[in-house]
């Protein structure tokens, strides 16, 4: 008498490694990631006895040698007498207060154009379709040349602001004058405007690579907790009026405890606005704001607030039609509507494409070297890979930092999509 | 172990290839073309003309290469190059040879791995201001805005001098000779930096030259020459011995127009060894034993080159001053030709 077996069980076969379905792809998946990891050393390997060839060693120790440069544009301290690594944070930083400033203006512009576009006003949406078509298909390298050379080329020379004594006695005015009642001057290098002063400052304190600059925190520490309390008043507020239905009356309190403490330091400090004045080849004291910045700044927000346009666009038209009638039925106004109905709800097809647009915006600010701006590009991937002539190094690291700013915007920006998707209850 | 084999195999033939590149005289033979790394724009020294070829003090030492080596000075490719990526080019073998007033110094020896094989310029960094600013000495400078080419030695001297003289500046940097005239035209910087050859050939091509003045202070050595990779010496010998021998043409009364005729009738020893008519010091290149000959013949001697890119009467109007031979007080020198 035989017995029924279910299935044979004479054990592992080589040959089930490709016909044996269980297998096979764990066979594919095995084969594909050797020969991944070969390809991967072969160009390792390959780097490694080509840079030995040429006799250089693959090190990061040029970073803290003297770099031996100046940079114009530097938002914490910086001379020549610095290594290159300071000459990085310098660059890094420029790099990110032009994508910072860029991104907001950017979405303030676009938001306001998509929403425009949308417009049934006919001069206003087509002028509004004329923009977003010309920035859209016209390439930004462009746009920051254009913008540059027309900052530099129709504003005065420094020297034209002059004011001599022949000309005070023959009662000449000056080819150029400041504006803002004599507070700011725009040159063809750049723009001057005032600085704050405080004559009874805190100091700053000394980090070791950075110094902190107390006025500037306490100021900002100041607002946080004047914006904080007034969340607290808007908040008990409301609570009153769902309880009551009677709202209490808060803008005086609002106004109040938002600027009062703020004037309070600053005139305690001392404040005052140091004005720009002409001294020699340029202005002195303020704050220069070259024309580069400037341009890269127009240029990058005009250019990605026209793609912010249709992003927004398409998010408003993604609603249905039902939801602004449902709210019209309901008695809310057209601007109660977009802000309560429509925007919350368009947010959440905007802001995954937006995301994209932030992180081309920050990589597009390296084409700030067409203008002599000296962001990361021109400090470690420019002058400093130049002069130390260690390209694999700065490129690598170039990489390596606009990797880590963009995962961190992106990080930060899908926290913020998180907070707006539709809560699933 | 097999992956052991796999990277030794591998490592050999990445040293075979590296080999292969290193001799560059029998690549550009094989080739047909010398590629030679040039300035992307700068009159008088290597600028391409109305017509597209290049012309220029540098060109034409690239000429002499191109004529000792392949017997043809139009034989060249000129891959113009900006102070930022003229040192990547040659590294990577995208020229053979660089000739783009390109500054000696130890770093660029050392760290960057090059070979600078003779010295075709001695030079200074200067100073280019606008007449009507006034100012007569580069330490009148203070708090004035400087426009500097960058990736340059230039750009080192001139924090090094400000910072020296306890007077401040405002850099711009710009990334080529066009954009920083353009930036200096435009009064966008009250002071234009570089080499002082380079000054005086920006200054010639002004249309108002005149109003433009070179300020007196030289603040660097800058001894430009032909440079190329490191680690191929015969290479090296070749682009420095066609040099010298345009230096001993000048110094032996050889030019473009008499060569010929000094071949029939010299009696000077070195003159015939230099053209290939006794020995066979040529051949001890890898060259044909004409070679110099042929260099002389397409672009003349030194003096020759000097005088008719940037010499008095050009444009650019450059004196001989350090660049004179050494009979004359300068500092151009070669070694004897045996």
């Amino acid at each position: 008498m035989t017995m029924a077996t279910d299935a044979p069980k004479d054990g592992f076969r080589l040959s089930m490694l490709v016909y044996d379905t269980r297998y096979r792809s764990y066979t594919i998946q095995i084969v594909v990631l050797v020969l991944f990891a070969l390809a991967v050393a072969w160009l390792l390997n390959n780097t490694v006895q080509n840079l030995a060839a040429r006799g250089k060693e693959f090190n990061f120790g040029f970073l803290w040698q003297r770099a031996g440069y100046d940079i114009g544009q530097q938002l914490i301290p910086y001379n020549n007498d610095d290594n290159h690594f300071r000459a990085l944070l310098i660059g890094l930083l420029n790099t990110l207060v032009v994508a910072v400033l860029g991104c907001i203006f950017a979405t303030i512009l676009g938001v306001l154009i998509g929403v425009l576009r949308l417009s049934r006003n006919w001069l206003v949406s087509r002028l509004m379709t004329v923009y977003v078509e010309m920035f859209r298909n016209v390439p930004l390298l462009l746009w920051i040349l254009l913008s540059y050379v027309i900052l530099s080329e129709v504003t005065p020379q420094p020297r034209d602001f002059r004011v001599t004594d022949e000309m005070v006695a023959a009662g000449e005015e000056p080819a150029a004058s400041m504006m803002l009642f004599d507070t700011i001057a725009v040159t063809n290098r750049g723009t001057n405007i005032p600085s704050a002063l405080f004559e009874r400052g805190l100091g700053t304190v000394d980090l070791g690579f950075v110094s902190l600059n107390l006025d500037f925190w306490v100021i900002l520490a100041v607002i946080a907790g004047s914006i904080f309390v007034n969340r607290r008043i808007v908040h008990s507020a409301r609570a009153t009026q769902e309880a009551t239905g009677v709202r209490p009356v808060t803008w005086w309190k609002s106004i109040l405890i938002l600027f009062a403490p703020v004037i309070a330091v600053i005139v305690a400090m001392g404040f005052h606005l140091e004005i720009p004045s002409l001294k020699g080849f340029n202005f002195q004291g303020g704050i220069l704001v070259a024309h580069s910045f400037t341009a890269l700044l127009i240029a990058l927000t005009l250019y990605t607030a026209a793609f912010i346009a249709e992003i927004v666009r398409a998010g408003i038209q993604a609603i249905s039609r039902g939801q602004s009638e449902a709210a019209f039925a309901l008695g809310l106004r057209p601007n109660r509507t977009m802000n309560l109905i429509i925007l919350p709800q368009a947010l959440r097809v905007i802001i995954p494409p937006l995301i994209s647009q932030y992180l081309n915006l920050t990589k597009n600010t390296s084409l700030g070297i067409a203008v002599s701006y000296l962001d990361l590009r021109g400090t470690l991937g420019g002058i400093t890979l130049n002069q130390t002539g260690r390209e694999l190094e700065c490129m690598l690291l170039m990489m390596l930092i606009y990797l880590s700013i963009s995962l961190m915007i992106s990080a930060v920006m899908n926290m913020y999509n998180n907070s707006v998707q539709l809560k699933a209850r | 172990m097999k992956k052991s084999v796999f990277f030794g195999a591998l490592a050999a033939t990445t040293l075979v290839a590296g080999l292969a590149g290193a001799a560059t005289l029998d690549d550009i033979k094989a080739r047909g073309e010398l590629l030679c790394g040039s300035n992307t724009g700068l009159t008088g020294f290597g600028a391409p003309d109305a017509s597209g070829s290049w012309a220029g003090f540098d060109v034409d030492l690239c000429r002499a290469v191109a004529a000792a080596v392949l017997g043809d000075p139009n034989k060249v490719k000129f891959v113009p190059t900006t102070g930022e990526t003229r040192f990547t080019a040659l590294q990577s073998g995208e020229v053979d040879l660089l000739v783009r007033n390109s500054t000696w110094t130890s770093s660029r020896d050392s760290e960057l791995a090059l070979d600078f094989v003779a010295v075709n310029y001695y030079d200074g960094q200067g100073f280019m201001v606008k007449k009507d600013l006034g100012v007569s000495s580069a330490k009148e400078l203070d708090g004035a805005t400087v426009c500097i080419q960058t990736g340059t030695t230039t750009e080192l001297n001139l924090a090094d001098f400000f910072k020296q003289n306890n007077i401040t500046y405002q850099p711009v940097t710009v990334a080529d000779d066009s954009e920083a005239q353009r930036q200096y035209v435009a009064g966008a910087c009250d002071a234009y930096t570089t080499d002082a050859s380079g000054l005086a050939a920006s200054r010639a091509t002004l249309p108002d030259a005149e109003n433009h003045i070179i300020l007196p202070e030289i603040i660097s050595k800058e001894p430009l020459g032909p440079v190329v990779r490191h680690g191929d010496s015969n290479w090296g010998d070749v682009v420095r011995w066609t040099y010298y021998a345009l230096l001993i043409a000048e110094e032996k009364g050889v030019t473009s127009a008499n060569v010929e005729e000094v071949l029939a009738s010299t009696t000077d020893e070195e003159v015939k060894r230099l053209l290939g008519a006794s020995g066979d010091m040529g051949a001890k290149f890898g060259l044909d034993n004409d070679a110099f000959k042929r260099s002389i013949a397409a672009v003349g001697n030194y003096g020759e080159i000097f005088s008719r890119n940037i010499g008095e009467g050009t444009t650019i109007n450059l004196a001989r001053g350090l660049n004179a031979l050494w009979t004359q007080g300068g500092l151009q020198y070669a070694p004897p030709f045996r």
